[in-house]
C-alpha cells in the first residue's frame, strides 16, 4: 500500500490515498476487488483543479500512459479518421501520433496533458464548442470497468443512458478503458488566427455575439482583463480562428509538429508573487501586446490551444496555497450576470492572471454535462485571500440565480445544493449512476462533499 | 475535508459550552459548511446553543451529542456517535477542561483526580480515538486548546498547568506520529483569556478574549500554509 497525499492541479485541499499506479487489467480488477468503504475513484494525469480525482482514506487508481515503453496504446485509421485508444493516453501523445497524419483531436481544452478517460469524465470542451460541441459527442464508443469488474461496451446506440451518464460522470460510472473517437481532418498543423483588441467588455460580448460572426470561426475565445476599471471594465482581446489550409503555409511539410514545453516554473514560489500589481502589469501588456485593428496570422497548435502548456508546472506558480479556477455559465441573455461577477471580483481586489470568456453552444444530452447554451467565464485566483468563501458563495448565488451552473472539473468548492440547482437532472444520472454501481465503489473527495453519490450504500 | 478555500464541511466542538470553543466554532462556520456537533454534558444549555446556530445559520445542520468529559472510557463511543450523524469529521475543536480554583491541594490532594480526568486521561482517549477516525478518513484536524500554562507550569494552579503541559506535548507528539497520515494537530496556546472560567480572577498581564483567540485558530486551520509548525500563537502566548 503506497498512501500518497494528492490534490488536483490547484494545489488546495491535499488528501491522503492508496495510490494504485497501473494500466494492467487484472491489477484493476484485483484493486476494485481489495477495496474498502473509502470506495475508488480513478485518476488520469491530475489536471482537474478541484477533488475530482482524489479519495480521502480510499484507494486512487492513477491510469497514465506517459512513459509507457510500448509507446502509445491506440489504433489509428488515418482513412477515416477513427482512432480507438486506452483511455490512459493523453491528447499530447495523439496529437504527436495524429497531427502528422493530418488529423487534429475534435475537441481540446487549455492543455493537451488530459487522458483520454478524463476528458470523457468531465465531458471537456475547447474553443470549439460552439460549432462542434463537447468531447463527448465525438465518443464513437468506449469501454468501460464497471464496480463489480465486468467490462461493458457503451455507445449512443448501444445503451445510451449508461454511455451518457458516463460523459461527464467525473468517473463514478466505471473506469473508462479504452475509447474511439472520430477525429477532425486537417490540411496543417497551424491556425489561421485572427486576433483583436477590445475596449470594453459590451465590445467583447458584441464582438461574440450579436453580428452572429462568431458561427462564421471553427474556435473563438476572448481574454479578459478584471483588473481593468472605468470604461475600460472588461476590456479583452478576441482570438478566432481555424486551422489553416495547406496553401498557407510556406513550409514544405505544413503538417510538420513539434510541441516543445520552453520553461519550467520553479519548484518553490512565495505566496505572493502572484499578486494584483503584478498581474495588473501582465494584463496590461498582453492587452497592448494584441493589435489594435483585427490583425490575421498563424500561429502553431501549441501557441494557440495550449499556451499555458508551455511553462512546466504552472500551477505552482501561486505558491503554497494553491490557487482556485472558477468557472460558471449562465445563459447568452444574462452578461448583466457576467458584468456584476466581474465587478464583484474587481472591487474585491480578487487579481486574475488568466479570466477567459467563450459563448458555448447548445447542450448535449449527457445529464451532467456542463457546457449548454451560453456564456462561460473562467477566471483563476490565490487560494489564500481573506473572505473568499464568503465572496465565492455570493458568486454563487448570482450564477444560480440567473439559471446557471459551475463546471464539475473546476470546482473546489461548491456546496450540495448549488449542484442540485445548476444540474436538473442530477436525480436522472443519480439513478443510472446506481443502477451502474449498486455496491456504492466509486467515490472521490468530490463526490462526497457534493453528495454526488449516495453515502448509505456502503461496501 | 476542508475545500479549496479552507473551509471544513463537518465540525465537532467537544466541550460545546466553552466560551472559546464557540468563538472558534462561529469563526470557521463560513459557506460551505454543512454540519456542526456539539459534544458537551450540559443537556438544557446545549439545546439552546443548538438553535440559536441554527436559527443563525440557517444552512447548517446542527447537532449535539451528550458526553461527560471524564469518563475516559466512553470516548471511543462518543466519537462513533458523531461519525455516525455526519460521516466524516473534518475537524475536531477540543475544549473540555476544568480549572478548580481555589482549592487547597495541600489540606485535599485527592481533589486533583478530577482535574487529571477530563484535562488529561479524556483528551488523550479523545485525541487517539478522532485520530483512528481521521487516519481512515484520510484528512483531518484536530484543534487542541492548551494553555500558555501547558508550556511552563506556573505557581498558583500547577495542577491546571501540569494537565495541559502533559496532553500539550501528548499532542505534538501525536501530530508527529500522523505525519502522511493527512491528520493534524493543531495546539493553541492561549494565554490569560477573560471567559466565565476566569470570572473573578485577577487578569494576567496581556490577557486577550475568546474572538482573538477564534481568529488565529481559524487562521491557522483555513491557510496551515501561512503558519510554521503546529501552534498557534495567539496574541498573548509568550
Amino acid at each position: 500500500m503506497v498512501m500518497q497525499r494528492l490534490s488536483g492541479w490547484g494545489r488546495t485541499a491535499w488528501t491522503v490515498a492508496d495510490l494504485v499506479q497501473s494500466t494492467d487489467l487484472d491489477v484493476v480488477r484485483t484493486t476494485l476487488g481489495s477495496a474498502g468503504e473509502r470506495g475508488v475513484i480513478s485518476r488520469g494525469l491530475g489536471r482537474s483543479y478541484g477533488a475530482a480525482a482524489q479519495n480521502a482514506g480510499g484507494i486512487v487508481l492513477e491510469m497514465t500512459s506517459e512513459n509507457d515503453p510500448m509507446g502509445i496504446d491506440a489504433d489509428f485509421d488515418p482513412l477515416t479518421g477513427l482512432l480507438t485508444v486506452a483511455a490512459s493516453v493523453s491528447i499530447d501523445a495523439i496529437l504527436r501520433m495524429c497531427v502528422p497524419q493530418g488529423w487534429f483531436i475534435p475537441v481540446t481544452p487549455g492543455t493537451r496533458f488530459v487522458t483520454v478517460g478524463g476528458a470523457i469524465a468531465s465531458d471537456i470542451h475547447g474553443k470549439n464548442h460552439h460549432i462542434d460541441g463537447s468531447f463527448g459527442e465525438h465518443v464513437r464508443s468506449l469501454t468501460l470497468m464497471l464496480s463489480s469488474g465486468e467490462v461493458i461496451e457503451l455507445s449512443p446506440e448501444e445503451n445510451p443512458a449508461w454511455f451518457w451518464a458516463t460523459v461527464g460522470g467525473m468517473g463514478l460510472t466505471g473506469v473508462v478503458l479504452r475509447a474511439t473517437v472520430a477525429m477532425l481532418k486537417i490540411e496543417s498543423s497551424r491556425v489561421e488566427v485572427e486576433t483583436v483588441r477590445l475596449e470594453n467588455f459590451d465590445a467583447v460580448c458584441a464582438a461574440m455575439s450579436a453580428d452572429g460572426s462568431d458561427d462564421d470561426y471553427r474556435y473563438s475565445v476572448a481574454w479578459v482583463d478584471l483588473l481593468a476599471t472605468g470604461s475600460s471594465m472588461g476590456r479583452g482581446v478576441l482570438t478566432r480562428g481555424d486551422h489553416a489550409a495547406a496553401s498557407k503555409v510556406e513550409n514544405k511539410e505544413p503538417l510538420a509538429y513539434d510541441p516543445r514545453l520552453t520553461v519550467s516554473a520553479p519548484g518553490w514560489v512565495p505566496n505572493g508573487l502572484l499578486n494584483k500589481w503584478s498581474i495588473k502589469a501582465f494584463n496590461e501588456a498582453w492587452y497592448r501586446k494584441a493589435p489594435a485593428k483585427s490583425h490575421v496570422g498563424l500561429e502553431s497548435i501549441p501557441a494557440f490551444f495550449h499556451p499555458l502548456d508551455g511553462v512546466k508546472r504552472w500551477n505552482r506558480l501561486y505558491g503554497k496555497q494553491g490557487f482556485i479556477q472558477y468557472q460558471f455559465i449562465v445563459p447568452l441573455d444574462r452578461t448583466d450576470v457576467l458584468r456584476k461577477v466581474i465587478e464583484k471580483f474587481s472591487a474585491a481586489g480578487v487579481a486574475s492572471f488568466l479570466a477567459v470568456l467563450k459563448r458555448m453552444g447548445p447542450q448535449n444530452i449527457a445529464p451532467m454535462s456542463f457546457p449548454t447554451e451560453g456564456w462561460t467565464l473562467t477566471l483563476d485566483m490565490a487560494a489564500g485571500i481573506s473572505g473568499l468563501a464568503e465572496l465565492l458563495s455570493e458568486v454563487d448565488s448570482l450564477v444560480l440565480d440567473a439559471g446557471g451552473r459551475h463546471y464539475l472539473a473546476k470546482d473546489s468548492h461548491v456546496s450540495a445544493s448549488a449542484v442540485r440547482r445548476g444540474y436538473p437532472r442530477i436525480d436522472e444520472w443519480m439513478s443510472t449512476q446506481e443502477e451502474m454501481d449498486p455496491i456504492g465503489l466509486w467515490r472521490s473527495d468530490l463526490s462526497r462533499r457534493l453528495g454526488l453519490v449516495d453515502q448509505r450504500r456502503s461496501l | 475535508m476542508k475545500n479549496g478555500v479552507g473551509v471544513a464541511q463537518n465540525i465537532v466542538l467537544f466541550g460545546g459550552t466553552s466560551e472559546i470553543g464557540q468563538a472558534i466554532i462561529h469563526k470557521l462556520v463560513k459557506p460551505g459548511v454543512s454540519h456542526v456537533v456539539l459534544v458537551s454534558r450540559d443537556i438544557d444549555a446545549a439545546e439552546v446553543q443548538v438553535a440559536e446556530m441554527a436559527e443563525r445559520y440557517p444552512d447548517l445542520e446542527v447537532h449535539h451529542v451528550r458526553f461527560n468529559a471524564d469518563d475516559s472510557a466512553s470516548m471511543v463511543h462518543v466519537v462513533a456517535e458523531v461519525a455516525q450523524q455526519v460521516g466524516d469529521i473534518d475537524v475536531a475543536v477540543i475544549a473540555q477542561g476544568v480549572l478548580q480554583e481555589g482549592v487547597d491541594y495541600y489540606a485535599n490532594p485527592a481533589a486533583l483526580q478530577a482535574v487529571a480526568d477530563v484535562n488529561f486521561t479524556g483528551t488523550m482517549v479523545l485525541m487517539y480515538a478522532l485520530a483512528a477516525q481521521m487516519r481512515v478518513q484520510g484528512y483531518g484536524k484536530i484543534v487542541l486548546l492548551s494553555s500558555v500554562a501547558g508550556e511552563r507550569v506556573r505557581k498558583g494552579n500547577p495542577v491546571y498547568g501540569a494537565t495541559k503541559a502533559g496532553v500539550d506535548g501528548f499532542a505534538l507528539a501525536l501530530d508527529h506520529e500522523l505525519v502522511g497520515s493527512g491528520v493534524s494537530v493543531l495546539v493553541v496556546r492561549p494565554g490569560f483569556v477573560t471567559t466565565k472560567m476566569t470570572e473573578g480572577m485577577d487578569k494576567a498581564p496581556f490577557s486577550t478574549d475568546a474572538v482573538t483567540v477564534a481568529t488565529a485558530v481559524e487562521k491557522a486551520i483555513s491557510h496551515p500554509e501561512q503558519l510554521s509548525g503546529s501552534l498557534a500563537y495567539c496574541s498573548t502566548c509568550f
